[in-house]
């Protein structure tokens, strides 16, 4: 299936390492149109203010974490039905299915290659 | 120490580095360390509860990190900065995650702290139980670095 790689993907981490692995990872697999946020607010703030087509989120950041975020991105019809893919660092079964019920998209496990992250966006986009 | 706990971050450890940073380390033969230095120049440290109790550290020669966080982040990275300590205690995380899953396949729930970074010459590990600790030294192209775990069982 044929993605078009010039989608705005936002990227949402705490640590602002993560967000530049990550960004590598997508420019790896050919996306080069990614904005950052560090938290759920600030990422909230950019959602208001541009265009998204695709939201890449940690689940562990302090102030609003990634699964406050994506029932923040639920609630609101404006962003309701963005492609939300979830990072984390253990696939714990509980976590996924909180992130399940709250509307994830799909989630990945902390490592992953670019060829993972891609197959992901891949299986998101494809079911929409 | 129960070689079951020490094998979860043997393979977390090859796993993270190759997938993330493309690089390949081959593991030595492991040994006792039962002082508090660290074996590296920049080292992550984090602790388990749980079945399994303990802590596990992540201590880079400089050089071997150096080139780990540049393959990583996609930039040349020539000094121990931010996005180093930043990406050690990534690494760390990462890496307890995966030995986590493991030691959750064999029965063995722990939970884990948030990872703490340290870096400076002669710098020194405190392990939670307080030690002895097992080492794993491991090799790189770019120069060597160790896992250095201390568990135990509650």
């Amino acid at each position: 299936m044929d993605i078009d790689k010039n989608i705005k993907i936002l990227v949402v981490d705490d640590f602002s390492t993560m967000r530049k692995i990550i960004k590598n990872l997508l420019k790896q697999a050919g996306y080069k149109n990614i904005v950052e946020a560090e938290d759920g607010g600030a990422a909230l703030k950019v959602l208001k203010s541009e265009k998204v087509d695709f939201i890449i989120s940690d689940w562990n950041m302090p102030n609003m974490n990634g699964l406050e975020f994506l029932k923040a991105v639920r609630a609101d019809s404006e962003s309701s039905g963005l492609p939300f893919l979830m990072v984390t660092a253990e696939g714990l079964q509980e976590n996924v299915v909180a992130a399940v019920k709250a509307g994830v998209s799909n989630y990945i496990v902390k490592p992953f290659t670019a060829e993972v992250l891609d197959e992901k966006i891949e299986k998101i986009i494809a079911k929409l | 120490m129960d070689a079951r706990f020490i094998n979860p971050f043997l393979q977390g450890t090859i796993s993270v580095l190759k997938t993330m940073a493309f690089i390949e380390p081959k593991p030595g033969k492991p040994y006792l360390k039962k002082d508090a230095l660290a074996r590296g120049d920049v080292s992550g440290i984090i602790g388990f509860t749980g079945a399994v109790n303990g802590s596990m550290a992540l201590s880079f020669s400089e050089k071997s990190i150096l080139k780990i966080v540049s393959n990583m982040l996609g930039e040349e990275i020539n000094e121990v900065n931010g996005d180093i300590t930043d990406a050690v205690g990534e690494i760390t995380n990462m890496i307890s995650g995966v030995a986590r899953k493991e030691l959750e396949s064999i029965g063995l729930n722990v939970s884990a702290a948030i990872p703490t970074v340290v870096s400076g010459k002669g710098h020194s590990i405190k392990h939670i139980l307080g030690g002895p600790s097992i080492v794993i030294p491991f090799e790189t192209v770019d120069g060597p670095f160790v896992v250095d775990v201390c568990m135990g069982g509650t």
